[in-house]
C-alpha cells in the first residue's frame, strides 16, 4: 500500500516538471496561436544556456539561473519580434515549418557548440536531499522545489493576467488581435514580450530538467512531447488545466515504471490518449472559441 | 487648419478599389455625419482613418501631420479612437476590463476615466464585473463607447452604433453624445440611419460608391437631395 502511495506522490512530482515544461507552450498557444515545434529544443537551448554561464562565470546553478533569465527573454523577444511575428496569419503552416525548422536548427546549433555529450547541471547536496513525510514515504527536496515552481509560476502568470494592464492586453489580444490594436495594443510588441516571458519559464523549467537528469542536445523533441500531452490533457487556455495534465501525465509515467520499468514512457502516452478519446477538448477547455 | 483631413484618399482590397480619392474635413469641435449604402465605402473610410488600412502617408492629416502610412496602434496613441461596427468587446474580459483596456495605448489628459464613464452610462456600473457578453445588445454598445472615451480621444469615430438595436436604445445612446462633445471631442458618425445622423451633425459626408456624392451642412439639402446622393439614382 505504502508502495503505491509512494508511487502516487513521485508521479504528483514528477507532474511539477512536465508542467513547466508545457506552461510555455500554453501561453504562446494561447495567446497568439502559435504552436512552437521547436518549445522542446528551447528548453534544452536554456538548459545550455545555464550550463554556459556557470562554466564560463564560476558560478552556482541558482546564480547561473538567475542570470539566464533575461539572457532567455531576450531571446525569446527577439525571435518572435524578428522572425515570428512574419509567420502569423490565417495560415497556421507558416508557423509550423518555421519552428520545426528552428528545431532542427537549434539541435544542431548546440551540437555544433557543446558536443553531443551530455551534460548535467552540478547543484551540489541538495540534488540527493530528502524529506521523510511519514509513514515510509519520502520525497526528494529537488522533486519537491519543483512541484511548488510550478504551482508559483502559475500564481504570478495568473496574476499579471488579471491584475496588470499588460496582462489585460495580452487577453484582448488573445480575443481579437485586430481591436486590441484599436486599443493602441501594438500586437508585434505583445506577442513579443508572451514568447520573451515563455522563455522565462523554459529557463526554470530547464533549471530542473538540468538538475534531474543528464541532457544533450537531441533530447528537444521529446520534452515538446510531454509539454503538448499535459497541455492537451488539461485543455488549452487553461494554465491550472495544463499543471494537472502534467500530473496526471507524471503519475501515469510512474505508475507504468512501477509494474515494468520499461513502460514508463508508454504508459504516459496511453493515459493521453484515453484522455484524448473520453475528452477531446480536454479537461478545462475555455468557454469560447 | 482642420483637426483631421483626408486628400484624395484611396483604399484597395487587393484588386478592388474602395475608395477613389476621398476628401474630408474635420474641424475641432465639429461632430461630422457619414451616410451612404451598403457597400458605399463607410467603413472602409474608417478603417483607413484607424491605420487598419494603410495607405499613403498624406493621404490622411491629422494635426497637421501625415498619418496615413502609420499602425492602427500608432493612430489611436495620437488621439483617434474608434467604436467598432458590431462593438467588438473582448469576451473573456469583463465589463470594467473592457473599459480598462481602451486606455491601454493612452489615457490623455482629460474628461474620462473608469468613474466618468460610469456617470456617463450608470447601467455599466452595476454590470462591472460581469462578462461582456452577458449584457444586452445596447449595454455593450455602451461599453464599445466608453472603451473609445477611456483614451481621451481628440476624434472619436462611431461606426454603426445604432446598428440591430431597438430605437428606444437608440435614443439612450445618442443622448449621450452632447455630453461627450461637451468634452471638447471631435465626433465622426457612420450611419445607416440618415435621420439620426442628420439630427446632430454639423457636416454631413454622403457616400456612393467609394466617391462623395454630397457633401455640406445637413440644413443645406432637400430630401431628394439626400435621396440622390445616397442611392445614387438620376434627378
Amino acid at each position: 500500500m505504502t508502495g503505491w502511495l509512494s508511487v502516487l506522490v513521485h508521479g504528483t512530482l514528477l507532474g511539477g516538471l512536465y508542467a513547466l515544461f508545457a506552461i510555455g507552450l500554453s501561453l504562446i498557444f494561447g495567446i497568439m496561436r502559435l504552436v512552437n515545434l521547436a518549445h522542446g529544443d528551447l528548453i534544452v537551448l536554456a538548459a545550455f544556456v545555464i550550463l554556459a554561464v556557470m562554466t564560463s562565470f564560476g558560478v552556482d546553478v541558482l546564480s547561473a539561473l538567475l542570470i539566464s533569465l533575461p539572457i532567455m527573454f531576450v531571446i525569446g523577444f527577439a525571435l518572435q519580434y524578428v522572425i515570428l511575428n512574419q509567420t502569423l496569419g490565417r495560415d497556421i503552416l507558416p508557423p509550423l515549418l518555421v519552428t520545426f525548422g528552428f528545431s532542427i536548427i537549434i539541435q544542431n546549433g548546440l551540437q555544433e557548440a557543446f558536443s553531443a555529450d551530455s551534460q548535467r547541471l552540478a547543484a551540489g547536496a541538495i540534488e540527493t536531499a530528502s524529506i521523510q513525510l511519514g509513514g515510509g514515504i519520502a520525497v526528494g527536496v529537488m522533486p519537491l522545489l519543483t512541484l511548488l515552481t510550478a504551482i508559483g509560476v502559475i500564481f504570478a502568470l495568473n496574476a499579471l493576467f488579471y491584475w496588470a494592464p499588460l496582462g489585460r492586453a495580452f487577453r484582448a489580444t488573445s480575443d481579437d488581435p485586430l481591436t486590441a490594436q484599436l486599443m493602441g495594443i501594438d500586437n508585434r510588441r505583445i506577442f513579443a514580450i508572451a514568447m520573451g516571458i515563455a522563455m522565462i519559464v523554459t529557463a526554470i523549467a530547464a533549471f530542473y530538467l538540468g538538475i534531474r537528469a543528464n541532457f544533450d542536445p537531441s533530447i528537444g523533441p521529446a520534452r515538446l512531447i510531454y509539454a503538448f500531452e499535459a497541455v492537451i490533457i488539461g485543455g488549452l487556455g487553461s494554465l491550472w488545466g495544463t499543471l494537472l495534465g502534467g500530473i496526471i501525465l507524471g503519475v501515469a509515467q510512474t505508475i507504468g515504471a512501477h509494474i515494468n520499468p520499461e513502460w514508463q514512457i508508454l504508459a504516459g502516452h496511453v493515459a493521453f490518449l484515453i484522455i484524448l478519446i473520453l475528452r477531446p477538448r480536454g479537461l478545462f477547455p475555455r468557454a469560447f472559441d | 487648419m482642420s483637426l483631421l483631413e483626408t486628400r484624395d484618399l484611396t483604399a484597395h482590397y487587393r484588386d478592388l478599389q474602395a475608395l477613389f480619392g476621398v476628401n474630408t474635413r474635420l474641424e475641432q469641435g465639429d461632430t461630422l455625419a457619414i451616410i451612404g449604402a451598403n457597400g458605399a465605402g463607410k467603413s472602409t473610410f474608417l478603417r483607413s482613418i484607424t491605420g487598419l488600412l494603410r495607405g499613403a502617408p498624406w493621404s490622411i492629416v491629422f494635426d497637421g501631420e501625415p498619418i496615413g502610412h502609420l499602425s492602427a496602434a500608432e493612430i489611436m496613441k495620437r488621439g483617434i479612437a474608434l467604436v467598432p461596427e458590431g462593438r467588438r468587446l473582448f469576451p473573456s474580459l469583463t465589463v470594467e476590463e473592457n473599459l480598462l483596456v481602451g486606455g491601454y495605448g493612452r489615457t490623455g489628459s482629460g474628461h474620462w476615466n473608469i468613474s466618468t464613464i460610469y456617470s456617463l452610462f450608470p447601467k455599466l456600473r452595476e454590470r462591472r464585473h460581469q462578462a461582456s457578453t452577458t449584457l444586452s445588445g445596447g449595454e455593450q454598445q455602451m461599453v464599445a463607447i466608453g472603451r473609445a472615451l477611456m483614451s481621451n480621444p481628440r476624434v472619436l469615430l462611431c461606426d454603426e452604433i445604432s446598428l440591430g438595436l431597438a430605437p428606444i436604445i437608440i435614443r439612450d445612446i445618442y443622448q449621450a453624445l452632447p455630453k461627450i462633445k461637451e468634452t471638447g471631442t471631435s465626433v465622426v458618425i457612420v450611419e445607416q440611419d440618415i435621420q439620426q445622423a442628420m439630427k446632430v451633425a454639423d457636416r454631413l459626408y454622403c457616400f456612393q460608391k467609394g466617391r462623395i456624392s454630397l457633401a455640406g451642412s445637413p440644413a443645406a439639402f432637400s430630401r431628394d437631395e439626400i435621396h440622390h446622393a445616397y442611392f445614387g439614382t438620376q434627378k
